[in-house]
């Protein structure tokens, strides 16, 4: 999906120099990017990034401050409502009411749209079934796991049929398994020809999901690519992580330069990249080095971000 | 908001497409999105009906007795009612108007601050093609029903207990209402610009409090030191009572009868127009 040649009409959502500012504070600082129809474009970033800012913006619920945005050709001043009647709006935090039950949330929400009751009903049962919620159906949904609620919001974001899904950090704060049986829904609704835009601060879940992303940093685009490209360009393809017993691991930089393209230094460990991680473990230890521990692994996202930023994403 | 731009093609089936088909929706109507808000917060309240209605008539129904027939026995037996009415029927219209603040007050301040803030209610709605308009019609809406519910029943009551002289006090249903959004609206606008809970213990203590004792509600303004009356001339309660005592006594006096329901009107729109503003700086940012 990443092939340029694409005709013009089928970018859904369109950005030129988009920036958002709160007073003196620069949240989004002019970036640029397209989404194509059905496919799933992320932005990568750590917390404060300006992901949820430009999140609102594209889901038409906080005014562009300047710069160009696009939803099927329209503006959103002046167009929101019309816009908002064709987008999924997954926000960071749920906003269900806790105090309703599971398919009364959804009831209401269609009615937003102008769904008809009768539409609404047989919607609401569709999605719940797809969401894995039909036997809680009639549950209040205060005591429901946080992995329910967050597919239950899925769902009610699913009532109008969207055209594009925005999600927001959508696993952040789930387990490790509710985050996969949500991974599974994202994967069923993208194979069904939704366009998923979505923020996340987890390169697993990047790599997971996003044909294409971006990485943003300081409310600027710093790279952009589908996630292989990104890990080709800016990282080796395989990484040694040595773990020395000491406080700080700058002692041992010095003495494995040289080995693999380019060393990085974290407080607890050092990364090696090198194409041979095997290899590279060999000349370290022809040094005589002895690290505690070492482990090859391939690189991701995170070595990416590392390598662009000078940061890890999840502090 | 352009509502009717761009245009929505026409369906072949009469009633148009589907709103959850692809591509251009048909917009909703004013009356759509006014209905879609109002049914939500519907939803909610038959699930608390019952909790509150009880809250919100237990207190009047208490001031009732107490004052109306405790005090009431009192004041009749030493000096012959007040302005020529029993204590009881000067003083029930009066509650009925100062139920609505007690009522609006509920309505408009921890719930409102729990949508902006702790459930995030408008945000879930503001993500649709709801405005910040209609959240605020639908849910203005929501609170002059609960008005009326809650204004109506006390009613009920208080003629058992013989607290109207006259069946035009039927008028009072209405003027509390107005009496009732003329607070709620401005409250609105307050609670979009608080952090917590702090301001609404002052609103409490320091406005609604004080109006109850001294806007005409128990005893007639007259009876306050001279440069205490231009104060409860000012503030809306006053003109909710006088207004519902004039119509429960049928005793009115145009002029002043009109002047007090466009004071109260004149509160409830500049209070709306100031919580349109304020709930768009906080909710749309």
């Amino acid at each position: 999906m990443t092939d340029d040649s694409l005709p013009d009409n089928e970018i859904l959502l369109s950005a030129t120099g988009l920036t958002k500012t709160f007073g003196e504070f620069t949240a989004v600082d002019g970036i640029d990017f397209a989404v194509r129809k059905g496919e799933c474009f992320g932005f990568l970033g750590p917390n404060g990034a300006g992901k949820s800012s430009t999140m609102r913006m594209v889901g038409c619920v906080s005014p562009v401050t300047s710069g160009e945005l696009r939803l099927f050709g329209l503006d959103p001043a002046g167009n929101g409502p019309a816009i908002r009647a064709r987008l999924g709006s997954c926000p960071q935090r749920d906003t269900l009411d806790e105090e309703l039950t599971v398919e009364e949330n959804l009831w209401i929400y269609g009615r937003y749209f102008g769904l008809s009751r009768k539409e609404v009903r047989s919607r609401a049962a569709e999605l719940l079934d797809f969401a894995q919620l039909t036997d809680r159906a009639g549950d209040k949904v205060e005591p429901l796991s946080g992995g329910m609620k967050r597919r239950l919001t899925i769902a009610r974001s699913l009532i109008n049929s969207p055209e594009i899904l925005l999600l927001d950090e959508p696993t952040t704060g789930l387990d490790p398994q509710a985050r996969h049986v949500l991974w599974d829904r994202l994967f069923r609704l993208k194979r069904s020809g939704v366009t998923l835009v979505l923020t996340t601060h987890y390169m697993d879940e990047a790599e997971q999901l996003c044909d294409r992303l971006v990485v943003m940093d300081h409310g600027r685009i710093v790279a952009e690519g589908s996630p292989r490209s990104l890990i080709d360009e800016f990282s080796t393809r395989e990484v040694l992580e040595l773990r020395f017993d000491a406080e700080d691991h700058k002692d041992f930089a010095e003495q494995v330069t040289g080995i693999g393209e380019r060393v990085e230094v974290l407080p607890d460990r050092l990364l090696v990249y090198a194409d041979d991680g095997e290899q590279a473990a060999a000349v370290v230890h022809s040094r005589g080095i002895e690290p505690l521990s070492s482990l090859v692994r391939r690189a991701t996202l995170e070595d990416v971000f590392l390598h662009l930023t000078g940061r890890t994403l999840v502090d | 908001m352009a509502l009717t731009q761009p245009q929505s093609q026409p369906g072949p089936g009469g009633e148009g497409p589907s709103r959850a088909e692809h591509g251009i929706r048909q917009p909703l109507s004013a009356t759509e999105r006014v209905l879609a808000v109002f049914t939500y917060f519907l939803t909610v309240y038959k699930r608390t009906w019952r909790g509150s209605i009880i809250g919100r008539f237990l207190s009047p129904l208490f001031f009732l007795l107490a004052m109306g027939i405790g005090l009431g026995s009192l004041v009749d037996d030493r000096v012959g009612g007040v302005e020529g009415l029993p204590y009881l029927q000067f003083v029930v219209p009066a509650i009925v108007a100062t139920q609505t603040m007690w009522v609006a007050m509920g309505e408009s301040t921890y719930q409102v601050l729990g949508y902006i803030k702790w459930n995030m209610g408008y945000h879930a709605m503001l993500a649709t093609p709801m405005t910040v308009r209609d959240v605020l019609r639908g849910h203005f809406l929501a609170v002059a029903a609960h008005l009326t519910t809650a204004t109506a029943i006390f009613m009920a009551v208080a003629s058992l207990f013989g607290g109207f002289g006259s069946v035009a006090a039927v008028f009072c249903l209405p003027i509390a209402v107005l009496t009732g959004l003329a607070f709620t609206t401005p409250i609105f606008a307050f609670t979009a610009r608080q952090e917590g809970d702090n301001g609404f213990n002052i609103l409490f203590r320091w406005i609604v409090t004080p109006l109850m004792l001294f806007s005409g509600t128990f005893f007639p303004i007259e009876q306050l030191p001279g440069w205490m009356q231009p104060i409860a001339w000012a503030t809306p309660l006053w003109h909710g009572v006088e207004a519902c005592r004039a119509v429960a006594t049928g005793a009115v006096v145009w002029t002043p009868f009109v002047g007090h329901l466009l004071v109260l009107a004149g509160y409830a729109a500049v209070g709306w127009w100031l919580a349109e503003r304020s709930f768009a700086k906080r909710l749309v940012p």
